[in-house]
Order: structure tokens, then C-alpha cells, then sequence
């Protein structure tokens, strides 16, 4: 069975490496049956790699422990949820679990566009597939998953042995989250090959106009939405799994998921820019590469350990070969573009600073920024250590410092930037659009600085936030009231309309909605509490308007773990809210504990209490409580987000009505010539948002 | 030309408040991290900045204390004698031969006084979760969360202070 998976293992590389050469040769000799098999090739790793997927996990399912890695990550106590999830738990496994996903979408993208851009599709089907090649090197030489167990027989020769039970996967990992939130960043990092692959194989093949752009603008919102989602999730396991209380750290391999997020966020909007003025050729094609680069990186860091050497733990000698790709990959994006670099003139100007184009420009400029930042204060050590001998980390505050005002500034501009008109807008216009979302926003200001809100971040955020908010339903309602008005309808099916006409656009502003979310959440932090005593039976404690009463201690266990379980009764004005059970679990299979937090959680404020063990002095329990406001406010933030671009996902309905109308009225010679130009009008505004 | 020479000393004004933010908040934060062997050579500036440093926990060094707790950490065959003075349960993981790290001064006796300290079992040192990108932090995640927690509360505290 173990030579079935890296057989097809070994193969899906061959294959890929064909449809790499084959490709180039086809696109040089252009001899287009070479070109069609070296796509045929690129679509069939994916079955290949599936295969080498099932029998992984057919391994883990059947509890085999012959393979080094399923042995290592599993065993028999383990539920099967998390079986399948132990696939991506370890290095080797996650490594593969790169490799198919990537050439899931690869095989969709190429499956998709085969017929339609014949000309591109072979450049393309080449740039993923140099992609392919080299995760599916490492897949097969470096770090291979299928590696069995073997030691010396009775004979003294070498022979596969199989362990009677594994050594479990780590606790971190057995938490419901984990197991969509690994293959939701994975679907982030891998998606964005494709917006990079196009935009490679555009300038490479001198594909006119923005025709990549129009292609690969549904599928990189739908990599930056599994990237979203996967940073939320991955934020929302940290603050139920850790237990200290707080969902981001700064930590290296959180940064290394933002990374690529930021610019591809940045990316999503200055595509509008060379969408509608033809401005901001270079800077985009440099955004995707870039972004591509930063998942690149991002795997580094997280499998390397390069940066995670401050804290000292795992090393691994994976990192030198993704340094080497990553130098490959910018020799060759820089090569293509100055090859090419006449091919991105752009076609305009900045007309004005009050300006939707500059408004973009500062957008792309502030996120550039904080990813820089993060970047640099994450490579801090590592750079540190190269130029002045030592090591030096750098810790939240400096992350704070600077990517809190970028984060307000960004908020400022979603609530002015949909406002501002292309090339320039009149003192008129801004005065007619910003007077009431301005004007309310700073009454809210005041209110809350009345009712205490002392911090300054968090009063600017209030005010920002309700400034933003303001704007996207002026907008809603300004479209929303002419449809109504137009087709007599009530406002709120002219909402669903007009959302529906132009899903981009609108689907955009749900989209900001969500992040406000998620912004008011984070601001919440500053009024953060935490309380922590040593409690024991019959005892309480204070935190905020609650209090909690030591009931038990007591010990729990199934045949997976052992868990010593605290019970806390929660009072608030003494009246007896609710029970929470904080645990910390012991797993004997791999002799590690695990912190289970319990949490009383509303929109308003999370009590979020953790058993922290015995006190280090005389042995009683400590109890560690935290106040914390309005956090669950960024989880329904990341599920508005993810709304708003499915939303901005769906095709626009088109107005069919003017379309028929139109026709017939071509029939009749009379009015063909002023038919026309609506017609046009409407298929135009149809395939550009 | 008006408006790229607006947008320009926009950007240039932009850019450079955040690197005077940087700054602030690098000296806020800066730690340095020291290998044992390192300690004697480190000048005596260098010597009473708050640094990390790890190592493994010396088999049978752990002694409780009243009001704090000592052991002793090694590397590469040197030796740091640590007291850990925090108030924080110490991680389950934390006992004899684990890697652990510390977070505190270099006393004027020789001593680490540790006010932070992270463990790690070494037996899983290996198979360590590096695994889920994002998740598993491959230091403090796998750390026990009680030093995990002073962490978080410190942090934060330092940042309401810093801002």
C-alpha cells in the first residue's frame, strides 16, 4: 500500500515535470499538440497526487503504524475526525497537503480556461507547473511522507515494522477548529499561485490588455477569502486553545499568514485602478508576485524555524531549498518584467489628491507599509543577528506602534474612498457626501468620550467606525431610493436589486462592513481585564460585574486524555449565572497538557477563565479570569467578510429588461443607431464589475 | 505634476511617522537573546539588558524555595544557575531535561533572575506542531499556558502603557 502512495508520489513529479518542459518546448516549436498534452500533464498531478492523499490517510484510518509519519502523529485512542486531520499535522504531511491542493486548483483553473485563451493557457500550465515541480521535489526527496518504519530483524537484516500503536497527534491540534482552519490557510497561500500565475504568464507571453486580470479576479478573491478565514480561525483557535487570553501575539507564524493577506488585499483594490484608468501596471504585476513570494516565505517560516530560533525550539533543514526557490522565483519574475517592462506603460496619470485613484494610491501605500513592517519586526532576529552579532527580537509593542495608526488610517479611507469620484471630485460632492457620516461620527465621538471612552485609539476607532458605517449605507440607500423610485418597489427589495447589479461593488462594502467588525472587536482590547488568585473551595473571586465561587476540584478521564477540571460558579449582582468547567487535560499518548478554557461569551464581553495549574509556592489551584470586551465581535466580523465576497463572487444579474427591449427595437430599422450605444453601455458594465 | 508632488510628500510624511513609531516601539520591546556561552563574553552593558536564553533543565536541579524556585540550565556544557521568581504556575511541561526558556536579568552574582519561563518536552522535541501554519507558534504554543498567560497579561499592559 506504502508503494502505491509514493509511487504515485514519484509519478505526479515526473508528470509535472513533463508538463513544464513539454510546455516550454510547445510554447518555442508553438506546435499546439505539444501544448495541449503538456496541460493534459498538468491536469492529471492532481490524480495522481489524490491517490498518494488516500493511501496517507487510508494509513492513518486503518491504524496501520508502519509509516514513520502516521506513527508519529496518530494513534488507536484517536477520534476519527481527527485522523483525517493528522494528514497535515507534521511536516512531511503538510508538505503534501501543499502539493494537492495546488494542484486542485491547477487542475480546475487549467480544466476551466483550456479552450478559452489559448494563447495564454500554455504559459500559464508552465508557471504552475515549475511550482508543482518543486513542492513535489520536496514531497518526494525531503521530506517524504511515506518513509516506513524499519529495524533490524531476527537475521540482523533491515525489515518494515509496524508499531502497535502511534504516538498520538499533539494536543494543540485536537480542537474542532484545526481541522478546517490548516486546509483553509493552505487554500489561501496555495490559491494565490493563480493570480500569479497568470500575471507571470501574461507578461511573459505579452498577453494584451488586462484580460489576466478578468480571469484570475474571482479566483483571488477566493484564495484572499480562505486566507481570511483561515487567519480568523487560526486567531480564534489561539484564544480558546492557549489560554492566556488573547487571540494574536505577533508570533512569527501568525505574521507569516498576514503577510501575504496584506498585499493581497492591496492587490484586490489597485486592480480596480488598471481596470478603469489603466494606471498601476508595474506596481500590480510586482503586488502578485510579491504575494506569491510571501506564501512562499510564509511555508519558509513556518516549516524552517529560521525566525522561531529565538525561542530555541524545532530546526529543520527544509529552509535552505525554499531560500533557493524563492531566489529562483525573483530572478525570474525580475527577468520577465525587464524583458517586458515596455509592455506595462500605463495609460494615465494622478489627476488629483481628492481622488478615488489616490485614495487607492494611499491604500496601497499604508498596507505596503504595515506589511513591511511586519515583515521586518518579524525577521527582526534573523537580520539582527546578521548585522550587529546578536539576536533581537522584537515584541507586540512594536507591532502595536506602528500597524495601529496604519489600521485607523486604513479605516478612514474605506469610509472616504467608495465616496471619491475618479480623476477628481468637486468641493460640492464632498461636502453633499461627507457632511452627515462626518458630522454624526464626531457626535458619536463625543458621546463616547462622555460615557468614559478615555483611550485615544479607541475613541478614534468609535469614530472612524461610525464614520464608515455611515458612509456604506448612504451608499446603499442613495442607490437603493433611484431603483425604488425607478421600479416602484419598497427600499429594501431596491437593496437586494442593486446589490445584485453590481455584486463587485456592493458585495465590497459588506465586505468593509465585516472589517469594521472586526476592528470594533480588536479596539476592545484596550479595556482589557485579568484577574488571577489562588482559589480554593468555597472561595471566591472579583473580575468586572462577576463573581466566581469555587465549587470542586476534581479529576476526569476517558482512555485519550486525563483532566483535572475546576467548577466555578458565576455570579453577577448575586444572582447564579452559569457553571464553567475549566480544565487542563493531560494526553499520556504524548505526554502533553492541554489547557481547555471555559468562557461565558456575548456580544459585549467574553468571561474567559483558566485553570493555570497549582501555584509554584504552596500548591493551591490558581485560577486566572479575564475580562474580555467585545472580541466576539471579530468572529461575526469574519463571517461578514466572508459573506460580502461570496456575494462579490456571484455573476451581476443583468438588467434583462433593457437587453430585450433593445433588441427589438433593432429589428425595426428606425432605431437601431440610438439602440446601440445603450447595448453596448450595458454588456460593458456586465463584464467589467 | 501637482497632484504626484502631493501624493509624494503625503506618502513621504506618512512614511516617516511610522518609522518614528517603529523606533518607539522597538526600544519599548527590543529582547535579546543570549546563549549561555555567550553570557561571559557579553560586555557589561549588554549584561543587565532584559535577554532570553535556553537551554536544558539539568537532571535533578529543580529545587522549590520559598518565594521562588531554582534550577539549572545547560548547553552545550556550560551552565546557568536560574531562580524563577514569578508568581505564574510553572508549565506542566516544565521538569528534568527539558528545553526550556527564560526571560529575565543576568544578576551581579551570575545568577538568571527569570521572571518568564517556557518549557518544552523534550521527548516530543522532535515531532514538534510546527504543523499547522499560524497555530502552532513553535515556541510559546507549546509552552505550557500558565507562563503563556503572564505573557499575554504583561503584553498587554505594556500596551495600554504605550499608547
Amino acid at each position: 500500500m506504502d508503494i502505491l502512495g509514493s509511487f504515485a508520489l514519484l509519478l505526479a513529479l515526473i508528470v509535472a515535470a513533463y508538463a513544464f518542459f513539454a510546455g516550454i518546448a510547445g510554447i518555442f516549436t508553438r506546435r499546439s499538440l505539444l501544448k495541449k498534452s503538456a496541460l493534459n500533464a498538468g491536469m492529471a498531478v492532481f490524480f495522481l497526487i489524490t491517490v498518494a492523499v488516500g493511501v496517507l490517510e487510508f494509513f492513518f484510518f486503518t491504524d496501520n503504524y508502519s509509516l514513520a509519519y502516521v506513527a508519529e502523529h496518530s494513534n488507536r485512542a484517536l477520534p476519527a475526525f481527527y485522523k483525517f486531520a493528522a494528514l497535515w499535522a507534521g511536516q512531511e504531511g503538510s508538505l503534501l497537503w501543499w502539493s494537492w491542493l495546488l494542484s486542485a486548483y491547477a487542475f480546475f483553473v487549467l480544466f476551466l480556461n483550456r479552450k478559452k485563451h489559448p494563447e495564454l493557457m500554455p504559459y500559464v500550465g508552465v508557471v504552475i507547473a515549475g511550482v508543482q515541480v518543486f513542492f513535489l521535489t520536496l514531497n518526494n526527496f525531503v521530506a517524504n511522507a511515506f518513509n516506513v518504519l524499519a529495524a533490524p530483524g531476527a537475521n540482523g537484516a533491515m525489515s518494515v515494522v509496524a508499531l502497535s500503536d502511534g504516538r498520538g497527534l499533539t494536543p494543540l491540534l485536537q480542537y474542532p477548529e484545526m481541522v478546517i482552519h490548516p486546509p483553509m490557510l493552505y487554500l489561501g497561500y496555495t490559491g494565490f499561485t493563480i493570480p500569479f500565475a497568470f500575471a507571470l504568464a501574461a507578461l511573459l507571453g505579452r498577453y494584451p490588455g488586462e484580460k489576466w486580470i478578468h480571469i484570475t479576479r474571482r479566483w483571488t478573491m477566493i484564495a484572499w477569502c480562505f486566507q481570511t478565514v483561515g487567519i480568523i480561525l487560526g486567531a480564534h483557535w489561539a484564544y480558546s486553545m492557549l489560554g492566556w487570553g488573547g487571540y494574536w501575539e505577533w508570533d512569527p507564524v501568525e505574521n507569516a499568514s498576514l503577510l501575504p493577506w496584506i498585499t493581497g488585499t492591496a492587490f484586490l483594490h489597485s486592480v480596480m485602478m488598471q481596470e478603469k484608468r489603466g494606471m498601476m501596471k508595474i506596481w500590480n504585476v510586482w503586488l502578485v508576485f510579491t504575494t506569491f513570494m510571501l506564501c512562499i516565505l510564509g511555508t519558509l517560516l513556518t516549516r524552517s524555524g529560521i525566525v522561531n530560533s529565538v525561542h530555541a525550539f524545532a530546526q529543520s533543514s527544509i529552509g535552505g531549498w525554499f531560500v533557493g526557490f524563492l531566489a529562483i522565483i525573483l530572478v525570474v519574475c525580475f527577468l520577465a518584467y525587464w524583458k517586458n517592462r515596455d509592455y506595462l506603460r500605463g495609460d494615465n496619470q494622478l489627476d488629483s489628491l481628492v481622488s478615488r485613484e489616490s485614495s487607492f494610491l494611499f491604500n496601497n501605500l499604508i498596507l505596503l507599509a504595515a506589511c513591511f513592517a511586519v515583515l521586518w519586526g518579524t525577521l527582526f532576529p534573523v537580520l539582527s543577528e546578521w548585522v550587529v552579532g546578536s539576536k533581537v527580537s522584537v515584541g507586540a509593542p512594536f507591532f502595536n506602534q506602528v500597524n495601529v495608526p496604519i489600521a485607523l488610517f486604513l479605516l478612514f479611507l474605506t469610509g472616504v474612498g467608495p465616496l471619491l469620484a475618479w480623476r477628481k471630485t468637486s468641493t460640492d460632492a464632498l461636502k453633499r457626501n461627507f457632511a452627515w457620516p462626518a458630522g454624526l461620527s464626531l457626535v458619536a465621538g463625543v458621546v463616547g468620550f462622555a460615557l468614559g471612552f478615555r483611550q485615544f485609539y479607541a475613541l478614534v476607532c468609535l469614530i472612524l467606525s461610525v464614520f464608515v458605517v455611515l458612509t456604506i449605507f448612504l451608499e446603499f440607500f442613495r442607490g437603493a431610493r433611484v431603483i425604488a423610485a425607478r421600479e416602484s418597489t419598497n427600499l429594501l427589495t431596491a437593496v437586494g436589486s442593486l446589490t445584485m447589479r453590481n455584486t463587485r461593488r456592493y458585495g465590497g462594502y459588506v465586505v468593509h462592513l465585516g472589517m469594521v467588525m472586526i476592528f470594533i472587536g480588536i479596539a476592545g482590547q484596550a479595556f482589557n481585564k485579568d484577574v488571577r488568585a489562588e482559589l480554593n473551595i468555597g472561595q471566591t473571586m472579583k473580575i468586572g460585574p462577576y463573581t466566581l465561587l469555587c465549587q470542586n476540584f476534581d479529576e476526569i478521564a476517558n482512555n485519550n486524555y486525563q483532566s483535572s477540571r475546576a467548577t466555578l460558579e458565576v455570579f453577577r449582582d448575586g444572582k447564579s449565572q452559569m457553571m464553567l468547567f475549566p480544565q487542563r487535560r493531560f494526553f499520556p499518548a504524548s505526554g502533553e497538557t492541554e489547557t481547555i478554557v471555559a468562557t461565558r461569551s456575548s456580544p459585549l464581553r467574553d468571561l474567559y477563565v483558566v485553570y493555570a495549574g497549582r501555584s509554584p509556592q504552596d500548591g493551591h489551584p490558581v485560577i486566572h479570569a479575564y475580562l474580555n470586551p467585545l472580541v466576539k465581535w471579530i468572529w461575526f466580523g469574519g463571517l461578514v467578510v466572508v459573506l460580502g465576497t461570496l456575494l462579490a463572487l456571484l455573476p451581476n444579474r443583468r438588467a434583462a429588461i433593457v437587453l430585450s427591449s433593445v433588441r427589438e427595437r433593432a429589428w425595426d430599422g428606425t432605431v437601431v443607431a440610438e439602440a446601440a450605444p445603450a447595448q453596448v453601455a450595458v454588456t460593458r458594465g456586465a463584464s467589467h464589475d | 505634476m501637482k497632484a504626484q508632488r502631493k501624493f509624494a510628500i503625503g506618502s513621504f510624511i506618512i512614511i516617516a511617522t511610522l518609522i518614528g513609531l517603529a523606533y518607539v516601539g522597538y526600544t519599548q520591546s527590543k529582547t535579546y537573546y543570549h546563549t549561555i556561552k555567550e553570557l561571559p563574553t557579553l560586555s557589561p552593558m549588554a549584561l543587565h539588558q532584559r535577554m532570553r536564553v535556553s537551554g536544558v533543565v539539568e537532571n535533578g536541579s529543580i529545587q522549590h524555595l520559598p518565594g521562588h524556585l531554582d534550577f539549572v540550565l545547560q548547553e552545550e556544557g556550560k551552565t546557568l544557575a536560574v531562580s524563577y521568581v514569578g508568581s505564574d504556575p510553572l508549565p506542566d511541561t516544565f521538569k528534568d531535561g527539558a528545553q526550556a526558556l527564560v526571560e529575565g536579568n543576568l544578576m551581579s552574582d551570575g545568577r538568571f533572575r527569570a521572571e518568564q519561563v517556557q518549557a518544552k518536552c523534550a521527548s516530543k522535541y522532535q515531532a514538534s506542531p510546527t504543523a499547522a501554519p499560524n497555530s502552532a507558534e513553535t515556541g510559546p504554543a507549546q509552552t505550557s499556558p500558565a507562563t503563556k498567560g503572564s505573557e499575554g497579561a504583561s503584553r498587554n499592559a505594556s500596551y495600554t502603557k504605550g499608547s
